[in-house]
């Protein structure tokens, strides 16, 4: 992950899951840490150096926990891509709160002269899911299956 | 994840280790790992024995939780996992207990070939593969399948790409389920499970799916070797994929479900949602993996014909005179009905084997006949650079509700494997060790490389030490192509 100096926070980081690959994300308030989550889990897909801000579309998820809706929102843009073959790059949470979410994704279609891939990601799970505040810094674990 | 796992274990036999059902409070049953003393020191540091006890809390589960000798970390259940459940007594289903890639699974293909007569024709034949295998993320099938014909899809299974000419009725004879388990309904899935499964029908996918020329080169049961028409030095194929997208999304759609129902009070980790067999949502999700599973096999069975086909080009025979028959296919990530002797009563019971093979024993009513004196084959892929295996079922893995191992099991994860090994250098070594490896996806091969997966070979012993499946013959990779 590239970082901007030494003293921006960690968006986001890979973690070690034997057969599976998961995230550890951050973020300042929930719609940062919606965001960063994004951001790792479409670098675990693809090489996002290339991807330019192209296209835009519109999110909207419904659930009953915080929880939920992260998962929700995370699915709700792997199935663009994979149907509509959006690459994400940038991600945008307007409204937020326990079970709403409205948000938006930037990015371009998936072209395989310009854009590298690299892994597949089946689904996002629940796996010991939980989103928690550490010192003011809120964070999560996300286990996708790949 | 960074302590081994230190909770209590007690050794039933050399093969076999069994976590107390006092270990947890909630847990129903005890929890038994197949595995040696070699392969537990892994199975230990990788955590995975939690999962095995938290599978035991799962209402209605018979007997034990199970867990095969190729176990690791999985979500909810761990891979290698068997959970049986009655719906007579209150049983239920997981989507957790089947994974995301429903009816991932293995068919094995033989030929006429021996491998003197290819040794010099390896790379040119794996080339031709590569050209007609669509493989790797992103990539899409020549088949162009409407919703109402992907409708069909779904509850014929392998049939229907038999109806379309992409392959022969004796295929089905060979398959698990003959390649359409009953239960699909199609009024179950979901608009956008239809939107990512039309363009994906004959699709292998990346990851560690694949498509494997081999070679016999050791037969450990002669006899029965010969009932399924194979010999040492013979050239074999292997393909190894799922129900790709179309599955995903039914499983992400069914979690998402069945969430609302899920009581951490009473299950430990959310991946384990489930509902009642008897409910509507357990029966729903049923009928849609059984359409997500019949999608693999019409998969796997389109796949069968494209690399038959590739056969074809490449030697300039018809595939039925290079000898191309199905041994047979089976599904390792499912949940079934099947009938099972409980404490000396028959019961139907629901199966969930993730990461785990259906082994039946000869004389089986759902062995096709022509294997009914030698039992069910199983087939367990191993990693790219060492071997796999045949293997068949016998009467005492009754105690596994006929269930045995799948693969060989990651025992590293593929963060570690990227960073640590060198991706030209191994295609270099497998080069020179005589396998020749196409990869799609760039990262792929480092992932998948022979040292971040356990021996198959160790996990092979373990099943047949224990008895629950007996080696008929491995195979050596020739040449591979992945996603």
């Amino acid at each position: 992950m590239r970082r901007e100096t030494e003293k921006v926070r960690e968006r986001y980081e890979v973690i070690e899951h034997t057969a599976d690959i998961g995230i550890r994300a951050f973020g300042g308030d929930l719609k940062e840490l919606f965001v960063n989550s994004a951001q790792g889990m479409f670098a675990i897909i693809a090489d996002l150096d290339k991807v330019e801000v192209k296209k835009s579309l519109k999110i909207e998820c419904k659930a009953e926990s915080a929880e939920e809706l992260l998962v929700s929102w995370l699915g709700e843009l792997l199935y663009h891509f994979n149907v509509d073959e959006i690459l994400g790059k940038e991600f945008t949470i307007v409204k937020l709160d326990n079970n709403y979410l409205e948000g938006e994704i930037g990015g371009d279609k998936f072209d395989s002269t310009k854009h590298s891939l690299k892994n597949e990601i089946k689904g996002v799970t629940y796996h010991n899911l939980k989103i928690e505040k550490k010192d003011d810094l809120w964070q999560v674990e996300v286990i996708f299956d790949v | 994840m960074k302590e081994p796992w230190s909770g209590p274990i007690q050794k039933v036999n050399d093969y076999c280790y069994e976590i107390p059902q006092s270990y947890k409070s909630g847990m129903r049953v005890p929890g038994r790992i197949y595995a040696n003393e070699i392969l537990l020191k892994d199975i230990f540091r990788d955590y995975a024995p939690e999962q095995v006890a938290n599978a035991a809390f799962l209402p209605g589960i018979v007997k034990h939780s199970l867990a095969m000798p190729d176990i690791h970390w999985g979500y909810g259940f761990c891979i290698g996992g068997v959970a049986a459940t009655d719906p007579e007594d209150g049983g239920v289903i997981t989507p957790g207990g089947v994974g995301f890639d429903i009816n991932c699974g293995v068919r094995l293909i033989r030929t006429n070939l021996k491998q003197g007569e290819i040794r010099d024709k390896i790379e040119g034949l794996i080339n031709t593969l590569a050209q007609e295998v669509p493989a790797g993320l992103g990539s899409k099938s020549e088949m162009k399948i409407s919703h109402e014909e992907l409708r069909k899809v779904i509850v014929e299974g392998s049939g229907w790409a038999v109806r379309r000419g992409y392959g022969v009725e004796r295929d089905l004879e060979f398959t698990e389920e003959r390649g359409a388990i009953r239960g699909a309904n199609p009024d179950k899935i979901s608009q956008r499970a239809y939107e990512r499964g039309r363009a994906q029908v004959g699709t292998l996918g990346s990851g560690n799916h694949f498509c494997e020329v081999q070679v016999i080169d050791e037969v450990y049961e002669p006899k029965i070797a010969e009932v399924f028409n194979l010999f040492k030095g013979q050239i074999t194929v292997m393909i190894h994929t799922g129900s790709r997208g179309f599955g995903y999304q039914v499983c992400d759609d069914y979690l998402k479900m069945m969430l609302p129902y899920f009581d951490k009070e009473k299950l430990p980790d959310r991946q384990l949602v489930c509902a009642p067999l008897n409910s509507k949502e357990g029966k729903n999700y049923f009928a849609a993996m059984c359409c997500a599973a019949n999608y693999a096999w019409a998969n796997r069975q389109s796949l069968m014909h494209l690399v038959r086909k590739g056969f074809e080009k490449f030697f300039g025979k018809k595939w039925q005179d290079l000898g191309m028959d199905l041994i047979y296919d089976v599904a390792h990530n499912i949940a079934k009905f099947e009938k099972h002797i409980v404490d000396g009563e028959e019961k139907t019971l629901c199966v969930h084997r993730k990461g785990a093979t259906r082994a039946f024993p000869p004389g089986h009513p759902d062995v096709p006949l022509r294997y009914k004196r030698v039992g069910q084959p199983v087939i367990i892929p191993g990693d790219m650079g060492r071997c796999s295996f045949l293997l068949v079922g016998t009467e005492k893995a009754a105690e596994t509700f006929y269930s045995t191992c799948h693969g060989a099991g990651r025992v590293m994860s593929r963060t570690a494997a990227i960073k640590s090994i060198n991706a030209k250098a191994l295609s270099q070594e497998l080069r020179s060790k005589g396998i020749i490896v196409r990869t799609a996806g760039r990262e792929t091969l480092a992932e998948e490389a022979p040292q971040a997966y356990k021996d198959v070979a160790d996990v092979v012993d373990v099943v047949a030490g224990a008895g629950i499946s007996k080696k008929v013959c491995r195979m050596k990779p020739l040449g591979v192509v992945k996603g």
